[in-house]
C-alpha cells in the first residue's frame, strides 16, 4: 500500500472541471512532483492535498486513510507557499513556532524545537527578526523551517523558488534535494519549472488541463514521454519532433523525412517503437537534442547511430555546448554538438542521429508507438 | 547667464509667489473662525462688546473656559458642560470600539471565507452608507422604545434592565448599527489585497477561524484601523441629530447637545466668551484624535485605496 493515494480525484468550480480524475501514488519517503503549464490544476491538486480546496468526487488517502473529508490542521500536511506567507507582524521564531503553539505544544518544548529547526537551516542568528528584515532566500528558509518544526507526515510545496533569483534558486533546489535525502521526508512539490522536477523527483506527474499525461520516474520522463505534449514540455531545450513516413526498402522498415531542396533521409526506427503494421503510415519521430550530434560526439555505446548530411542555418554557442539548427521535414531540428565542434552557419556539416534515444509517436492520438 | 534661462527663472519665481500667495490666503481664510473663537474665549465680556473680533485680548483670562467647564447653564442645570463633556466619552468610546471591530470582522468574513451570496451582502452593506439620517430616525424611535420596554421586564423579572432602555446604550446601539457600513467597507477593501495565502498558511499551522482574526488580520490592520476609528470618532462625537433626538435632555445628553444648550440659553446676556470656549472643548476630542493618528489617516488612506 502506498503511502499516499491519489484516487479518482475529480474537482469542479460551477461548470469548469479543473481536475478531471487524477490517480496519483507515492511511496513513504518519496519526492512527487507536479508539473504543467500555468492552469493545469497542479495548484489546486496541492491545495486538495492540504484541504485547502475541498475535492468533487475520489479520494486522497494516506497510510491508507481517507483524509478528504478533513480540517487542514487535522491531517498532518505542512504547506511552504509561493510567497512563503510569512506572518509579519511575528518574529522569524514566532513564524517557526506558531503551528505548535496553536497545538498547544507548553513553551519550553517549543523553543527547544524552533532551536533545532533553526540550527538545521542555519538560520538561529535570524529568530528575533521580523520577516520584512529578512532577504528572500532567508525568508524561503523560515518558510521551510515551518514546514519542518511540525515534523508532518506530508510536506507540500508550492511553487517555492520562483521568486527568487536565477542563482539562489539553484541553490535551494539543492538544499531541499539534500533536505529530503538527510530527513527522508515524503513531499510533493508543484512546480512549472521542468529542471526544478528534472532535478528533484523520485516520480513526476505531469499535467495538463486537468488530465494526468504521464506519471513516473524522472528518466521514464524524460526518455520515454507518453505523448507529445510531454515530450514537448520536458527538457530544454526541446525534443525535436519531425513528421515522417514508414517505407519498406530491401525488406528493412526505414522512416522518410522529406527536406526541401535536398534528397530525403533515410532512418531505421527506432528499438524502442515495434515496427509491425507500421508500413505506409505516418508518424512523428521524436529525438532530443542531445542525441543529434557531430559525428565525433555520438555515443559509442549506442547501437543505432545514422549519419546524415544536412545544412547548417544558425549556431548558437551556450559555453558549455553549441547547439545547431538545421531543418529537416519542414521543421527547425535542433542539435547539441561539443562546444569545441567547428561549425559554421550555411556549411553542410554531418549529423549523427543516435535512435536509441529516439522514440515515436501517432500524429494522430499523439500518443507513443 | 544667458538671457533665456534667467527669465525662466524669473517666472518660476513668480509662479512660487502666486502659488505660495494663494495657498496663504485659503489658509487664512480657513483658520480665521478658529482664530476668532480663540481669542474670543480668552476675552472678558466688556472687551467683546466693545472691541473688534479679530483683535488680540488686551486683557486675557481664562475664567471663560472655567465657566463653560464648571458653571455654564445647560437647560437648568448650571453645572458647566464637563459632565456632557463624560457622556459623551461614555458613548463614543464603546460605540467606536464595537463598530471598528465589528466591521473588521465582517470584512475578513466577506473577503476570506467567502459564502454564497458575499457580494449582495456587501452590496447591502454599501447601500446603509447612503441611508440619510432622517430616515431612520422615526424607525429607529420604534426600536429603541421597544428596547426601553424590554429593559422595564428585565427591571420587573431579574432585578436588572442589562442596559436597555438607558439612552447611552441606545446611542451605542444607533451608532454601531449605522457606523457599520462604512467600517465594513473599509475593512474589506483593506482585506481585498491582504494575502489569502496568510489565511492558508494559518489554517495549515491549525489556527481556527477567531485566532486567524485575532493573531492574522489584525495585527496586521494597523493602517486602515487608525483610519477607521478617525473616522468613526470623528463622527460620532460630531453627532447632533441622534444625540438630539434619543438623548436630547436631562443628564444624558451628549456633548454636542449640551452646546447647543449652553448657546441657546435665553436668560441673560449672551456670554460669547464661554460659548466659544466650550465650543472648542467640544471639538478638542477630535482635533487630538487627528493630530495624534493623522499621519496614519493619510497613509491608511492610501493603503486601502491602491488595491481592492
Amino acid at each position: 500500500m502506498a503511502f499516499l493515494e491519489i484516487a479518482g480525484l475529480k474537482k469542479r468550480f460551477g461548470n469548469v472541471e479543473i481536475l478531471k480524475g487524477i490517480d496519483i501514488t507515492l511511496d513513504k519517503g518519496g519526492f512527487l512532483v507536479l508539473v504543467g503549464p500555468s492552469g493545469c490544476g497542479k495548484s489546486t491538486l496541492l491545495n486538495t492535498i492540504a484541504g485547502l480546496e475541498t475535492i468533487t468526487s475520489g479520494e486522497i488517502r494516506v497510510e491508507g486513510t481517507p483524509i478528504n473529508g478533513l480540517h487542514p490542521s487535522k491531517r498532518d500536511i505542512a504547506m511552504v507557499f509561493q510567497s512563503y506567507a510569512l506572518y509579519p507582524n511575528m518574529t522569524v521564531a514566532q513564524n517557526i513556532g506558531f503551528a505548535l503553539e496553536m497545538r498547544g505544544v507548553a513553551k519550553a518544548d517549543r523553543d527547544k524545537a524552533i532551536a533545532d529547526v533553526a540550527k538545521t537551516l542555519q538560520i538561529s542568528h535570524l529568530l528575533d527578526r521580523k520577516p520584512s528584515q529578512l532577504s528572500g532566500g532567508q525568508r524561503q528558509r523560515v518558510a521551510m523551517g515551518r514546514a519542518l518544526v511540525r515534523n508532518p507526515r506530508i510536506f507540500l510545496f508550492d511553487e517555492p523558488l520562483s521568486n527568487l533569483d536565477a542563482k539562489l534558486r539553484v541553490d535551494m533546489r539543492t538544499e531541499i534535494k539534500r533536505l529530503h535525502q538527510t530527513t527522508g521526508a515524503t513531499i510533493v512539490y508543484v512546480t512549472h519549472d521542468q529542471i526544478e522536477a528534472m532535478t528533484l523527483a523520485t516520480k513526476i506527474a505531469v499535467l495538463k488541463d486537468g488530465e494526468l499525461q504521464q506519471v513516473g520516474t524522472p528518466a521514464e520522463i524524460y526518455n520515454r514521454p507518453a505523448n507529445l505534449f510531454v515530450a514537448d514540455f520536458m527538457g530544454n531545450p526541446a525534443m525535436n519532433l519531425m513528421e515522417a513516413s514508414v517505407v519498406s526498402e530491401g525488406g528493412r522498415t526505414l522512416l522518410s523525412l522529406t527536406r526541401s531542396g535536398d534528397n530525403d533521409i533515410r532512418l531505421p526506427v527506432p528499438a524502442s517503437a515495434s515496427s509491425q503494421g507500421l508500413d505506409g503510415r505516418k508518424v512523428i519521430l521524436g529525438i532530443r537534442p542531445e542525441a543529434i550530434t557531430d559525428r565525433d560526439g555520438a555515443d559509442r555505446n549506442a547501437s543505432a547511430v545514422e549519419v546524415v548530411e544536412s545544412l547548417v542555418e544558425v549556431v548558437e554557442p551556450a559555453g558549455s555546448d553549441t547547439f545547431v539548427v538545421t531543418h529537416i521535414a519542414g521543421k527547425e531540428v535542433t542539435a547539441r554538438m561539443r562546444a569545441d565542434a567547428d561549425v559554421k552557419a550555411g556549411s553542410r556539416l554531418p549529423f549523427a542521429f543516435n535512435l536509441d534515444k529516439a522514440v515515436l509517436f501517432d500524429p494522430g492520438t499523439g500518443r507513443r508507438i | 547667464m544667458s538671457t533665456a534661462s534667467s527669465s525662466a527663472e524669473g517666472r518660476s519665481t513668480l509662479d512660487r509667489v502666486v502659488i505660495y500667495g494663494l495657498l496663504g490666503l485659503f489658509a487664512a481664510f480657513y483658520l480665521i473662525p478658529l482664530f476668532v473663537m480663540l481669542v474670543t474665549s480668552f476675552k472678558p465680556m466688556d472687551e467683546i462688546q466693545s472691541g473688534n473680533m479679530l483683535a488680540l485680548p488686551r486683557d486675557p483670562t481664562i475664567e471663560p473656559w472655567m465657566k463653560a467647564w464648571g458653571e455654564a447653564c445647560v437647560g437648568l442645570t448650571c453645572a458647566g458642560i464637563k459632565g456632557y463633556f463624560w457622556n459623551s466619552t461614555k458613548m463614543v468610546v464603546p460605540a467606536v470600539a464595537i463598530s471598528t471591530v465589528l466591521g473588521a470582522l465582517n470584512g475578513y468574513v466577506l473577503t476570506k471565507w467567502r459564502f454564497r451570496g458575499h457580494k449582495v451582502v456587501f452590496g447591502l452593506m454599501l447601500f446603509a452608507c447612503f441611508i440619510p439620517f432622517q430616515a431612520v430616525l422615526l424607525p429607529m424611535a420604534t426600536i429603541l422604545g421597544s428596547l426601553g420596554r424590554f429593559g422595564n421586564d428585565l427591571q420587573d423579572l431579574i432585578g436588572t434592565s442589562l442596559g436597555f432602555g438607558n439612552p447611552t446604550v441606545n446611542l451605542v446601539i444607533v451608532h454601531v448599527v449605522y457606523g457599520l457600513g462604512f467600517t465594513t467597507l473599509f475593512f474589506r477593501n483593506y482585506y481585498e489585497a491582504f494575502p489569502t495565502e496568510l489565511v492558508k498558511a494559518a489554517q495549515v499551522d491549525g489556527a481556527s477561524f477567531f485566532q486567524i482574526f485575532w493573531r492574522i488580520m489584525l495585527p496586521n490592520s494597523a493602517p486602515i484601523f487608525v483610519v477607521t476609528v478617525i473616522y468613526q470618532f470623528t463622527n460620532i462625537w460630531n453627532d447632533f441629530l441622534f444625540a438630539s433626538a434619543y438623548a436630547g435632555s436631562g443628564d444624558v445628553m451628549p456633548m454636542t447637545v449640551a452646546l447647543n444648550n449652553v448657546v441657546n440659553t435665553s436668560t441673560g446676556v449672551v456670554e460669547y466668551n464661554v460659548n466659544m470656549a466650550a465650543a472648542i472643548i467640544a471639538a478638542l476630542p477630535t482635533l487630538f484624535v487627528y493630530v495624534v493618528a493623522g499621519r496614519y489617516f493619510v497613509r491608511g488612506l492610501m493603503a486601502g485605496a491602491v488595491k481592492g
